[in-house]
């Protein structure tokens, strides 16, 4: 048995959601699906081990979801749409994770994506056609 | 017959939806993003469309990664808007029309796209935001629609190749349907953006605007790329883009182009406002 090699895997800095990260990420995705609902977002802060445990998150994924390491959990495969129902409202952004990805602050990381902004409009100008104000 | 007016396309990214919620449309961040859809709010008004067709990816609201389907067509006559569990408030349901979509199901079946059916469908963020950055927000929604899904978040996702020929296959089975209805196509998501990984916060402005003006003109061009190298040039979550080509796919060859717009960045993302009309 062997996960087969692919295009991206020499991608810099990415991890691609596939079948192989997917696979070992399942129970933890299947966990944070379930906190679209109220409910289970409430019963899993009664008691965060628990719940792990009736969805069979163990190991190095139940750490993380315990010690609210919402980083390492991407790092480990766990899926960013699903991550982002457990941090977003416990005051990790989707920003802040990238940021820290990149060992920079969440306003370094903004200030980056804000250069993109520089000279915008001369650049659609060149082109033609866009609006532009 | 139904006959399709045009297409647009929209970023969907949750960004956008808080920015509505929390009316920050003319604020410095927003006003050049937001303001840059006037001339696709007008054309839209102008055109008023009795259906459109929205192809958009659920980010985890309806479908689960146990059973991830490739292309999946709302065919109901409600959809449901939901907690996605980080707080964007529900909006008020979207209503379907049923026959309509089974007429698209059975079409696209014939045609060899082998569609999954779904007769309930929670829609999310990614079919919500686009319709609320063009129509406001309302109780009521002045158009019925149709959701397409394309996975594009557990891999393998479809080639852009595929969703051109599944956008001509959609063109097909729109304008095979009896009713005189006027249709509009969303085209959802991208540009480029890539939110995890040490890469995470790519934008690829030029690449951007290279799709822009190619998926209006020329979207075969489109088609030379595999998945792995639109990931290279417009970051992992930059795939999204494979849905512009599904509406583009739907419209004539020739479509005229209405309004052209790009803004980058909006929170993570290059954003393309990108309206084109069918020669009647």
């Amino acid at each position: 048995m062997v996960w087969k090699t692919h295009d991206y895997d020499d991608i810099p800095g990415t991890y691609v959601f596939d079948g192989k990260v997917a696979h070992a990420s399942y129970n933890i995705n299947k966990m944070l699906f379930t906190f679209n609902t109220e409910e289970c977002r409430s019963e899993f802060d009664k008691d965060p081990s628990a719940y792990c445990d009736k969805f069979g998150v163990t190991g190095e994924f139940k750490d993380c979801v315990v010690n609210k390491d919402f980083l390492k959990m991407l790092r480990l495969g766990c899926n960013i749409y699903f991550m982002a129902k457990i941090a977003i409202p416990r005051g990790t952004s989707v920003q802040d994770a990238g940021a820290a990805f990149q060992g920079i602050t969440t306003e370094e990381f903004q200030a980056k994506l804000l250069k993109n902004r520089e000279g915008l409009e001369e650049r659609l100008a060149k082109v033609g056609g866009y609006w532009n104000g | 017959m139904a006959r399709i007016i045009g297409g647009l396309t929209s970023s969907h990214i949750p960004a956008v939806g808080n920015a509505i919620e929390h009316n920050l449309q003319q604020e410095p961040y927003w006003k050049r993003f937001f303001d840059g859809y006037g001339p696709a709010k007008d054309w839209l008004k102008k055109a008023d469309p009795d259906v459109i067709v929205v192809v958009y990816n659920d980010h985890g609201l309806n479908f689960f990664l146990d059973k991830m389907p490739t292309f999946a067509l709302g065919c109901a006559d409600i959809y449901h808007n939901a907690d996605e569990g980080w707080g964007l408030k529900p909006q008020a349901p979207f209503p379907g029309d049923a026959q309509f979509s089974w007429h698209i199901a059975e079409s696209l079946m014939e045609q060899e796209f082998d569609i999954c059916m779904c007769q309930e469908m929670l829609v999310d963020h990614g079919f919500v935001n686009p319709i609320r950055a063009l129509y406001g927000t309302l109780e009521k929604w002045p158009v019925k629609t149709v959701p397409l899904a394309v996975n594009t978040v557990q891999h393998p996702v479809p080639t852009a190749a595929r969703c051109l020929k599944l956008g001509k296959a959609l063109g097909k089975a729109i304008e095979s349907y009896p009713e005189d209805l006027k249709v509009v196509i969303f085209g959802t998501g991208g540009l480029s953006h890539q939110l995890q990984g040490e890469r995470a916060g790519l934008i690829n402005v030029d690449f951007d605007i290279e799709c822009i003006e190619k998926i209006a003109t020329e979207p075969e061009w489109m088609t030379q790329f595999s998945n792995s190298e639109i990931m290279r040039l417009a970051g992992t979550e930059g795939i999204e883009t494979i849905m512009w080509l599904v509406m583009r796919g739907a419209l004539q060859d020739d479509a005229k182009i209405i309004h052209k717009h790009y803004h980058a960045p909006i929170s993570n993302t290059g954003a393309g406002v990108l309206v084109l009309e069918n020669q009647s």
